[in-house]
């Protein structure tokens, strides 16, 4: 190992011995402290309390059955989008993958106001019929799976997606040949060959779900989940009942990914080297079909686009009119004027947009140093292949476990006394929530980079030092101009994420450090529903532009 | 007194073993091969010239002067990668212009410079073209003019024809050859393809599983391979399984044949004469086998049969069965020559061949 290398090695150890293995090894070691004994009691306590036991199956249940609907919405879309052409396709696909970029605070906000029981939709239908009541409520293990399924389909729909244009279209037709008919194909050729891809989507989905805290805290009723949980144990100020739930979710969180990932591993394809046949979708030929498929799309485009524009429209509404009617009946600037005008709001703009970009910013200089080390190039590896796996494991522990249990372990560890020479204070001081960010969000840059750098032929470094280039100048003049692309765009992507992070800020934020998502939970919670939505509009339209930009680099790497 | 000195170097992959104990030396203006089998080390050792690889063991001298653990970017070496490894992201200009700006050179000398190594591979005026934009020939040549830029010290070729369609690879071959010739450089040029490596290098040193077979002219090596392996790598070789007879003597070896049973004649010195009771492997070009069909009985006639006629354009292969011992021979003309045809196969005494290691 080189000089370089150690230096490198020794910052990328630093952050992960600050920032992932000491709290999290410091939570466990609080959740098994009593009275200065080392005991199990406090899971002994905990686990016997039925209403942790009931958070925990709901928690569990609530992640089964969003991966379960989500597969069922998801992947037929994809296979009707991916393999079929007729008119509306294109609208649907352009939205289909919306919900992803909406912040989750703010797509619960939005559901509240389109499909809650005073909501436009619940209020219409009873205006319409005069009925007496608003004919449902959003509430509950409907109201959960309703939302969860529009916020996470897009995992399986893309991933199914970009799985069949995988796949090499002769395969199919070599089935056909052979005799199989459309369903022996999907089933014993497509369906194989995309279950990495399912597998992949039913994790992603899996994890969000049991992340998810928004929606059970704003409209999931007496569905009480863990994160929720953890949420108001530590609310009440009971510290060991908050740690120890948090160490469970913990454990279930990388048991999940754990049982995925040994699922994947044991259902790998090659990918085809061969030259496939390039595969066009098929046209709908048949009258019936093509109406319908196209009827589908725009259901689904409206299903998709109707809770930003609800926030959209409830952002112009002027307060105190849109009470009992369906609709708002006075519109205005005020909620915007007031969102950027007081200076209390502009703070909170201000304090999400620095925190986020610190977090972003240091995310990407860090992926560096990690990814150097990470990536196998021409002249050997600075480590062998067991010291990369763990590396790599440690870097992605912050992002497979829930924001509430990062949050948790950086507040317990960092709240006061520790053991750990050189840490600081962080709790009740701006920077808790930047580094809360990073933690989250940098294994997106990393994996970015990792990618970009893995698509770059090693030769072209050994072409840059054969020439005579330094280290340094093949840095700077051949590997950053040829990665910054696809770093630049991870690097949005985290920073578009913990702009409307709310999990954990809500945990840890301090009056110092108000981030959008605590503006916008206290405007809803003093019924300030226009002021709300002007800021979930702001924080769509920052993601929105952030997000442009991130997919035109995308197409320059490409 | 060589250029280049590679001393005994080793190189492993885990627990394969790539490169064993290799020695070579390269002289100045020399254009050297390095020929072998896929898998054979030959691109490890270039590697290892080129400071991209370091070896395990051995050491490595230029100029009398150990550069065994010297970066690949204080050599000075040119070298020309077998994908070309151009820069996408910058244009032919600052691709040909790449080291030099490396070494800082003052701008009218880096214009001038890059003028002309892109008018020595005739590809003038291609300097705001992006690398993308260009012909796989094109690029090939920017990848050429990328590396003689820097006025190498040595330039190192990675197979650099093999990603060519044949008719470009011939063509550029020779432009390749006559370029390095004209700029008094050293090459070290690595290549399975024997055909290239005989058209194009003064010497070649023939590498199979890691190590260093022979090394020698072209000629020598196509008409004298030393070993069994090489012979079959150089391919299209009669290997005749025999063993040598007591009435050898001094520059006069007597074999018999295992199958067949035939006596052979051929010259070898006594020093390289194997042990009696051993086979050896004797090696014949086709085209070197002769055919009669009037009877001839001089030194190393064999009878035979024609079992086979198979016309491939130019030449055709005759098969022939001389009681049990099967010998290829290729011919002009087939004219005359019929399936069944008893013969004559002659084995001319000055073009057998005695492989030294028999080990392979």
């Amino acid at each position: 190992m080189n000089k370089r290398s150690a230096v490198l090695l020794v910052i990328t150890l630093l952050v992960l011995l600050y920032g992932v293995i000491y709290p999290n090894l410091f939570l466990v070691n609080l959740s098994l402290q009593r009275d200065g004994v080392l005991t199990l009691a406090n899971y002994r306590e905990v686990l016997s309390q039925s209403i942790v036991l009931e958070a925990i199956l709901n928690s569990v249940g609530l992640s089964v059955f969003t991966v379960l609907l989500c597969a069922i919405i998801g992947v037929p879309l994809a296979f009707l989008f991916e393999r079929f052409d007729f008119p509306g396709r294109r609208i649907f696909a352009a939205l289909a993958a919306l919900p992803l970029v909406l912040p989750p605070l703010v797509g619960t906000v939005a559901f509240i106001f389109l499909y809650g029981e005073t909501g436009i939709l619940a209020h219409g239908i009873q205006k319409l019929f005069g009925f007496e009541r608003p004919p449902w409520s959003l509430q509950g293990w409907a109201a959960l799976l309703f939302f969860h399924t529009y916020t996470m389909y897009p995992f399986f729909y893309v991933l199914t997606g970009a799985g069949l244009r995988r796949i090499d279209a002769s395969l199919a037709e070599a089935a056909r040949s052979l005799g199989a008919s459309r369903t022996v194909v999907l089933r014993r050729v497509l369906l194989p060959q995309l279950t990495p891809s399912l597998i992949a989507a039913a994790l992603l989905t899996f994890m969000t779900s049991m992340a998810s805290f928004s929606a059970p805290l704003l409209f999931g009723g007496n569905v009480r989940v863990l994160t929720l949980e953890i949420f108001t144990a530590r609310q009440r100020g009971d510290a060991v009942m908050a740690v120890t739930e948090t160490v469970v979710l913990a454990i279930i969180s990388l048991g999940a990914l754990i049982f995925f990932q040994r699922y994947e591993g044991t259902r790998k394809f090659a990918a085809a080297t061969m030259k496939g046949a390039p595969r066009r979708r098929a046209a709908i030929a048949s009258g019936k079909t093509r109406v319908l498929a196209t009827i589908l799309a725009i259901v689904f485009a409206l299903l998709l686009v109707l809770p930003v524009a609800t926030l959209v429209l409830v952002s112009f509404a002027r307060e105190g009119s849109w009470t009992t009617e369906t609709l708002p009946s006075a519109y205005t600037f005020a909620n915007y004027l007031r969102v950027f005008s007081e200076p209390l709001a502009v703070e909170v703009f201000v304090n999400s947009l620095s925190m986020s970009a610190i977090a972003a910013v240091a995310a990407l200089l860090w992926s560096f140093c990690v990814v150097t080390l990470l990536v196998r190039r021409g002249r050997g590896t600075v480590f062998d292949e067991s010291w990369r796996r763990l590396l790599s494991l440690l870097v992605l522990v912050p992002w497979a476990l829930p924001g509430t249990v990062v949050a948790v372990s950086v507040a317990e560890a960092y709240s006061g006394l520790s053991s750990l020479p050189g840490s600081l204070m962080l709790v009740g001081t701006f920077w808790i929530l930047p580094v809360v960010y990073f933690l989250r969000f940098m294994p997106l840059v990393v994996r970015a980079l990792q990618a970009s750098m893995e698509q770059l032929d090693p030769a072209l470094d050994e072409a840059a030092g054969s020439l005579g280039a330094r280290a340094w100048q093949r840095f700077t003049r051949v590997t950053l101009p040829l990665v910054w692309p696809g770093a630049v765009a991870g690097t949005l992507l985290a920073f578009v994420i913990a702009l409307g992070e709310y999990v954990a800020s809500v945990l840890v934020f301090v009056p110092a450090n108000r981030p959008i998502s605590i503006a916008i939970a206290s405007e809803l919670r003093d019924f300030n529903l226009g002021a709300a939505a002007a800021y979930g509009v702001v924080l769509i339209l920052i993601i929105s532009i952030s997000m442009v930009i991130a997919g035109k680099l995308e197409k320059i790497r490409g | 007194m060589p250029l280049l000195s590679l001393k005994n170097i080793s190189r492993s992959f885990g627990s394969t073993r790539a490169v064993a104990a290799v020695s070579l030396d390269v002289e100045q203006g020399e254009f050297f091969g390095l020929l072998g089998p896929s898998g054979c080390g030959k691109t490890t050792t270039l590697r290892m010239i080129a400071g991209l690889e370091k070896p395990d063991s051995g050491t490595i001298q230029f100029q009398n002067t150990d550069i065994t653990n010297l970066p690949a970017e204080k050599r000075g070496f040119g070298m020309v990668f077998q994908n070309y490894a151009l820069f996408p992201h910058l244009n032919v200009f600052e691709n040909v212009a790449f080291g030099l700006r490396a070494r800082h050179a003052a701008k009218a000398e880096l214009s001038e410079r890059v003028a002309s190594a892109l008018e020595l591979v005739q590809l003038p005026g291609y300097d705001k073209r992006a690398v993308d934009e260009l012909s796989g020939g094109q690029q090939q040549r920017v990848a050429i003019a990328r590396a003689i830029a820097i006025q190498p010290a040595l330039l190192l070729f990675d197979e650099p024809l093999s990603n060519l369609d044949v008719s470009l690879r011939e063509e550029t071959r020779s432009e390749l050859r006559e370029l390095v010739t004209r700029l008094g450089l050293t090459a070290v040029y690595v290549t399975h393809d024997q055909e290239e490596a005989y058209a194009l290098c003064d010497r070649i040193s023939v590498m199979v599983a890691g190590r260093l077979m022979q090394t020698g002219e072209p000629r020598e090596l196509y008409d004298h391979p030393s070993d069994i392996a090489v012979a079959r790598f150089l391919g299209r070789n009669n290997l005749i399984k025999a063993m040598r007879l007591s009435s050898s003597n001094t520059d006069d070896g007597e074999f018999k044949t295992l199958e067949g049973g035939h006596k052979l004649h051929l010259p070898v010195t006594h020093a390289i004469l194997s042990p009696m009771d051993q086979p050896v492997f004797l090696a014949i070009r086709p085209e070197h086998v002769q055919i009669h069909t009037n009877g001839d009985s001089g030194t190393n006639s064999l009878r035979g049969n024609i079992r086979e006629i198979v016309f491939a354009g130019a030449t055709s292969t005759v098969r022939v069965d001389a009681a049990g011992l099967v010998l290829e021979a290729l011919v002009l003309q087939p004219d005359g020559l019929t399936v069944n045809q008893e013969c004559t196969v002659v084995l001319p005494h000055d073009r057998l061949t005695l492989l030294q290691n028999q080990s392979g």
